[in-house]
């Protein structure tokens, strides 16, 4: 019997290419091809009045020169509305090329094609443009007051007011014995991938047809946006994604401007064309997320328990609404965590301010929302002098309430309804991990050295694999060779090895014989993308399926062939064997060559298929009226509602008397995805959202002064952190099996990211012993703080 | 500002991965560039090209700089070493290579040839680092996927992985 | 992001790289590390028409110690310093400070004379410089002359370097015999620039100072030198006014207010920085000169 391959921490698949400098990344590609540079706008909010590319012209090299009145048919067009909701009263979009107003510093104003990109900057920097400027809105306090407006179609810059509420929340409220109100705020950061976005386009003149490879959480989603724009068949268009060097979000938007722009280029030249994005062009032009201001009041009863909570915030969604309001209403329906909120009301207001726009980044809203639900559950257990997971736990959904409905629409349009989750008992062990109850000893000792150190604590559920659907193809080849394809893309989630370790098993052949193909719209036409943790959910589910399919059809064909029932049949390492009696057996590659009639053979394998082999029945079809020919088969996996996942972090910080500045001393998570695929895997995934979370909580912010240019669009400034800023991150798990789909699993990927704001929050609050309400938090910000509080206690002042 | 029309373009000569490579560019190609584009070594990454993410970071005589700040016409008296020099063969992974498919030490790729780099040279000095050492010696590359946790560690294995190599030709 | 055109000269010598600059120093840059000077071009900040590329002259790269200063060649790398046994026995602080430039990666390339000439406020070698009254080499069409470090800074990124002329080497002084030194700053992240940094030398008889000046990183508008000696000369190391230093260190600090923290922070910081570099300076076995 082979070793089952779910849940074996097995080696990544992909990692000797990647190693070895064998990737293939979007850069990678097209080596010759024509390049792009954007002249972009350098202000936040003006009119263009002139353009004037005669200069950039005169430079050789230089193949073409675009702007907005170049572009012809669909493509000078809006850029689509991608997810439209009947709260979104007022969305908009930009053009590819900016028409006749730009909207934020970074927008695409015209484009340059030349022989490479060193001369197609120095043609960016030859073109004139005259701009009328505006008074632009930067930050949401002004997008609130709204004096000035983005779009002079959207009053009071709103783009998005929802509200939902759950019970009668007023009435609760006023009956509560305890109330509290928390104004929190969050700032904007950016997922920032190690690659930026790219895109390179291949026009075959000859076929009328494209090529298309993106950076892109999205290959379906790309191809379907710009067959649309540039009025081309589907079938004209395939989009390849080559390895992508992280998405984290910012590379599910679809259509990217440049995304349209480069293969509309590539036709109307006949040449292929590339645009590699660079980091400042990154920094201005691609997506943030995160910048919320956030108004809680909580009714609470004297053990702690929720009766009534009541949420306002205002959004910050930058400059357009392509993505919709998802992140917004991530937030409002993920905020509610782990527990059960009482009467519940959240509005939101989703507000357009001159900046980058805003979609989803690594946690999509519910780091906002944990960190709003988080600071109040601290406030509560500091205002009846509780401890704090006590609180927490007297307020959680217990297993035996499971499936749990809110009562509220998720970001998928479907109930917000738990499926499964042991709370109490993730508490318990993160209470364990931690060394909760030992900490206040612990917190005396390094008082008495003068040391100040906080223990911080934050609970999520992550809404994870919504659908709609993802599929999964798998075909066996004649040499026992098992090609997978799924139409999700890869950003480094190893889905190379997980799908290939899901259909090893379901299949029954040796892991190394499995290929997985992601993103290639030539291989699953049909698909989704990667995002909202629902890789490994969906496309593993789907690949499980297909596997199933053709595991069917295997046992179908040796059945036949050996004279047994299918029932007594197994597969392991390729191999089909009578259960039981393993020397009656036939190779699961024999089983291809024999379901794939043929009249040519090209190898010694192939003859057993041809005509006269004699393997075949003369009276029937050589494929029968129900079947299709070859060892292949195809389904697709789409669910009913998400699946969620659950997670609680602890975190021992120290902050420095006298210079404040803060370092994480332990960081501990406890985990439930459901079933584990590949441990290894899973608890990197964790790894890396924590540091992602830890860079949101006390380095990374997009800095906009009042014009509303960026001050820190380089990595000089923009503070992603290295190495020794990232603490060691202690982990264990709890698998909650998903009761939703056939492999009992829940997303990954977001979940790292999601508390540590809250979590850091938390610690520096127990540390300091006044309110910390926004975040993130600089050294110099946490001195300010305590100049305002005062609050050098009398113990520690000696030590400074 | 001289006119890209009339630039003048130079041969250059790099010794890159122990090979004698020419190629004609102008003296404002960055070595990453000239790496990447002109001589087809796309295994050098560019992540920022202003000298703080490290993804470009390759040998330069034997030292780890990062290629992004280097025109390759200044190069060219030098060895310049690439993570295709380091190991080029998915069969045959070089230790430090070996030990982050070991330690899952990467996730989508991209930063990783700079760590690669940085960590061989490193190693070449420091050949038993503690995991603090190795968290130092690593402080200077971004990585966005990983928490470098497993970096970490797979800098520790690799040091083990060149000892257990070292054992076995003795 | 890439560097607009420029034209790239390669003397072999002093003498042709003294000519070329002659040429075109008023249009052109010396290239020599390049680690601050190449982002600036790649983001097109700075676009000279020339570059003089020094990397290639003979004779630049040397680290020579003497009895009275340590000399460093413009050719000689922060790497190269850094490993220096001879210079960091002979002027401890060279080591203690240069190993707090950027990363190594940029410190095998970039140049401690570069990062001289470059004369940027949150340099750590300008604040030595001026500690150790260095002596900048500089050579030019009218020849060599020498310039004091006091007379070298003139704000931030501009010194009294012409642009016809070429840093040779910087010459720091050895401090006397009993001088204690140390180096610490603090920054957002490893190897950023600092928010604040502070370089002191002490000078101690058994226990009791006898001198102490300091130099900021940062804080300061041009390196220059806090004398600290009025405060601390004559008292015993176990009972050093440190009040007294924070008041005198807040006092001569000028920082400006950035995104990633404001001159009130900043001149606490630098304050503190001292307070706590005096007191491991001064802690025995540490630092001796």
């Amino acid at each position: 019997m082979t070793t089952r391959q779910v849940g074996e921490p097995v080696q990544r698949r992909e990692d000797p290419r990647l190693l070895t400098g064998n990737g293939r990344y979007l850069d990678d590609l097209g080596l010759g091809a024509l390049q792009a540079a954007f002249v972009r706008s350098p202000h936040a909010h003006a009119r263009i009045v002139d353009i004037d590319i005669d200069d950039a012209w005169e430079l050789d090299g230089v193949e073409a020169v675009y702007t907005w009145e170049d572009l012809d048919g669909r493509v000078g067009e809006p850029l689509p509305v991608l997810i439209p909701h009947p709260a979104l009263t007022h969305p908009r979009t930009g053009y590819c090329l900016a028409k006749s107003e730009v909207n934020h510093v970074g927008e695409a104003v015209v484009m340059v094609v030349a022989r490479d990109r060193y001369v197609a900057e120095d043609a960016c920097g030859r073109i004139q443009v005259t701009y009328e400027t505006l008074k632009p809105v930067v930050g949401l306090e002004n997008a609130r007051a709204a004096e000035r407006l983005v779009h002079d179609d959207a009053p009071g810059n709103v783009a998005a007011n929802l509200l939902q509420e759950v019970g009668d929340v007023d009435t609760a409220m006023a009956a509560a014995p305890n109330t509290l109100t928390l104004e929190l705020e969050i700032e904007r950061s950016a997922c920032m991938p190690m690659e930026g976005k790219g895109v390179y386009a291949r026009w075959d003149a000859d076929d009328a047809s494209l090529r298309l490879y993106s950076s892109t959480q999205t290959s379906t989603g790309v191809r379907a946006a710009v067959a649309a724009k540039l009025e081309m068949p589907l079938a004209k268009v395939e989009v390849v994604t080559p390895d992508v060097g992280g998405g984290f979000g910012v590379k599910i938007m679809h259509p990217w401007p440049e995304e349209v722009l480069v293969p509309w280029a590539a036709r109307r030249l006949g040449r292929d064309v590339k645009w590699t994005e660079d980091r400042r062009e990154h920094f201005v032009s691609s997506a943030h997320e995160r910048g919320q201001l956030q108004e809680v009041t909580v009714g609470f009863d004297d053990d702690g328990r929720l009766l009534a909570l009541d949420v306002r915030f205002w959004h910050d969604n930058g400059a357009y609404t392509p993505y919709g309001i998802i992140v917004p209403i991530i937030t409002a329906t993920q905020l509610l965590g782990p527990y059960k909120p009482g009467a519940y009301r959240v509005e939101f207001w989703s507000l357009y301010t001159n900046t980058v726009l805003v979609t989803p980044y690594r946690g999509a809203g519910r780091p906002q929302g944990c960190y709003a639900m988080e600071r109040t559950m601290d406030a509560i257990a500091a205002h009846l002098g509780l401890d704090r997971t006590e609180v927490r736990s007297r307020n959680f959904i217990q297993p035996d309430e499971m499936p749990y409905d809110h009562g509220l629409m998720f970001q998928d349009g479907r109930p917000l309804k738990y499926d499964s989750g042991d709370f109490p008992a993730s508490l318990a062990k993160l209470k364990d991990l931690v060394g909760w109850d030992d900490f206040a000893a612990y917190r005396e000792q390094a008082a008495r050295e003068g040391r100040k150190v906080g223990l911080g604590i934050g609970c999520y559920v992550e809404g994870t694999g919504v659908g709609p659907y993802e599929g999964g193809h798998v075909q066996v080849e004649t040499n026992g060779r098992v090609n997978v394809a799924t139409g999700l893309t890869t950003q480094g989630q190893g889905h190379q090895t997980v799908l290939a370790q899901i259909v090893a098993d379901q299949l029954g052949v040796r892991l190394e014989d499995v290929h997985v193909t992601t993103g290639d719209t030539r291989r699953m036409a049909y698909a989704v993308g990667t995002f909202a943790s629902r890789g490994a959910v969906m496309s593993g589910n789907a690949v499980a399926l297909a596997a199933k399919v053709v595991r069917d059809k295997a046992l179908r064909i040796a059945a036949d062939a050996l004279e047994v029932s299918p029932d007594d049949l197994e597969i392991t390492d390729g191999v089909i064997s009578v259960k039981g009696a393993p020397g009656t057996s036939i190779d699961l590659k024999t089983i291809a060559v024999m379901s794939n009639p043929l009249r040519y053979a090209f190898d010694t394998a192939a003859q057993a298929a041809t005509q006269f082999s004699g393997a075949f029945d003369p009276d029937k079809p050589p494929v029968a009226d129900d079947d299709e020919p070859g060892l292949e088969g195809q389904d697709f996996y789409s669910p009913t509602q998400a699946t969620f996942a659950n997670g609680m972090h602890a975190a021992v910080v120290e902050t420095d008397p006298v210079t404040a500045e803060i370092r994480i001393l332990r960081y501990c998570v406890i985990h439930d995805c459901g079933v584990m695929v590949n441990p290894m895997i899973v608890e990197g995934q964790v790894h890396g959202g924590v540091a992602q979370g830890v860079g949101g909580a006390l380095y990374e912010r997009m800095v906009y002064d009042e014009g509303g240019q960026l001050l820190n669009a380089s990595f000089m400034d923009f503070l992603v952190p290295y190495a020794s800023e990232v603490p060691h991150v202690e982990t264990d798990h709890l698998e909650t099996p998903s009761p939703l789909n056939p492999l009992g699993l829940k997303g990954a990927g977001e979940a790292g990211t999601i508390p540590v704001t809250a979590v850091i929050a938390s610690a520096v609050e127990d540390a300091e012993g006044f309110p910390i309400r926004s975040m993130p938090i600089s050294p110099a910000e946490l001195w300010e703080l305590r100049r305002q509080h005062s609050s050098v206690p009398a113990a520690l002042e000696g030590a400074s | 500002m001289t006119d890209a029309a009339t630039e003048q373009k130079l041969d250059i000569t790099l010794t890159v991965n122990g090979v004698r490579r020419t190629a004609s560019a102008p003296a404002r190609r960055l070595l990453s560039d000239f790496l990447r584009h002109d001589l087809g070594l796309t295994g050098t990454h560019v992540g920022c090209e202003h000298g703080v993410c490290g993804a470009c970071t390759v040998l330069l005589d034997g030292e780890p700089a990062r290629a992004c700040l280097v025109f390759a016409v200044t190069a060219q008296a030098h060895e310049i070493t690439t993570v295709e020099g380091i190991g080029n063969d998915p069969a045959n992974l070089s230790p430090v290579q070996q030990a982050f498919a070991e330690c899952h030490a990467l996730q989508c790729g991209f930063c990783t040839p700079g760590f690669v780099t940085t960590i061989t040279a490193y190693l070449d000095e420091n050949p038993r680092p503690t995991p603090e050492e190795a968290r130092e010696a690593i402080s200077g590359n971004l990585c966005r996927c990983t928490g470098y946790q497993n970096i970490v560690k797979a800098v520790v294995r690799a040091s083990e992985i060149v000892r257990e190599r070292e054992e076995e030709t003795r | 992001m890439k560097p607009a055109p420029f034209v790239h000269h390669a003397p072999r010598t002093l003498e042709e790289a003294v000519a070329v600059l002659g040429d075109v120093g008023h249009d052109g840059k010396v290239l020599a590390g390049g680690q601050s000077l190449i982002p600036l071009l790649s983001m097109r900040l700075a676009s000279p028409a020339h570059l003089v590329d020094v990397n290639g002259v003979a004779g630049l790269d040397t680290v020579e110690v003497a009895d009275t200063h340590v000399r460093v060649g413009a050719l000689v790398r922060h790497a190269g310093l850094e490993r220096h046994e001879g210079a960091a026995a002979a002027l401890p602080l060279l080591r203690q400070a240069v190993r707090n430039v950027a990363h190594p990666a940029i410190r095998t390339r970039g140049t401690t004379v570069g990062s001289i000439a470059h004369a940027d406020p949150s340099g750590e070698m300008p604040a030595v410089t001026v500690l150790t009254d260095g002596v900048v080499e500089a050579a030019g069409p009218r020849g060599r002359r020498e310039i004091a470090a006091a007379d070298f800074f003139t704000g931030p990124l501009e010194t009294t370097l012409a642009e016809d002329e070429l840093v040779v080497a910087v010459r720091f002084g050895r401090l006397p015999a009993g001088t204690r030194t140390g180096f610490v700053e603090s920054a957002r992240r490893s190897g950023d620039y600092a928010l604040a940094g502070v370089a002191l030398a002490v000078g101690l008889d058994g226990e009791v100072v006898t001198s102490a000046r300091a130099s900021f990183v940062s804080v300061t508008p041009v390196p220059d030198v806090l004398d600290l000696g009025p405060a601390l000369a004559g008292r015993s190391a176990r009972d050093l006014p440190l009040d007294d230093v924070v008041e005198l260190v807040r006092s001569h600090v000028d920082p400006e207010s950035d995104i990633h923290a404001p001159a009130d922070y900043r001149r606490m910081l630098a304050a503190e920085l001292t307070r706590r570099v005096l007191t491991t300076t001064t802690t025995p076995t540490e630092g001796a000169a």
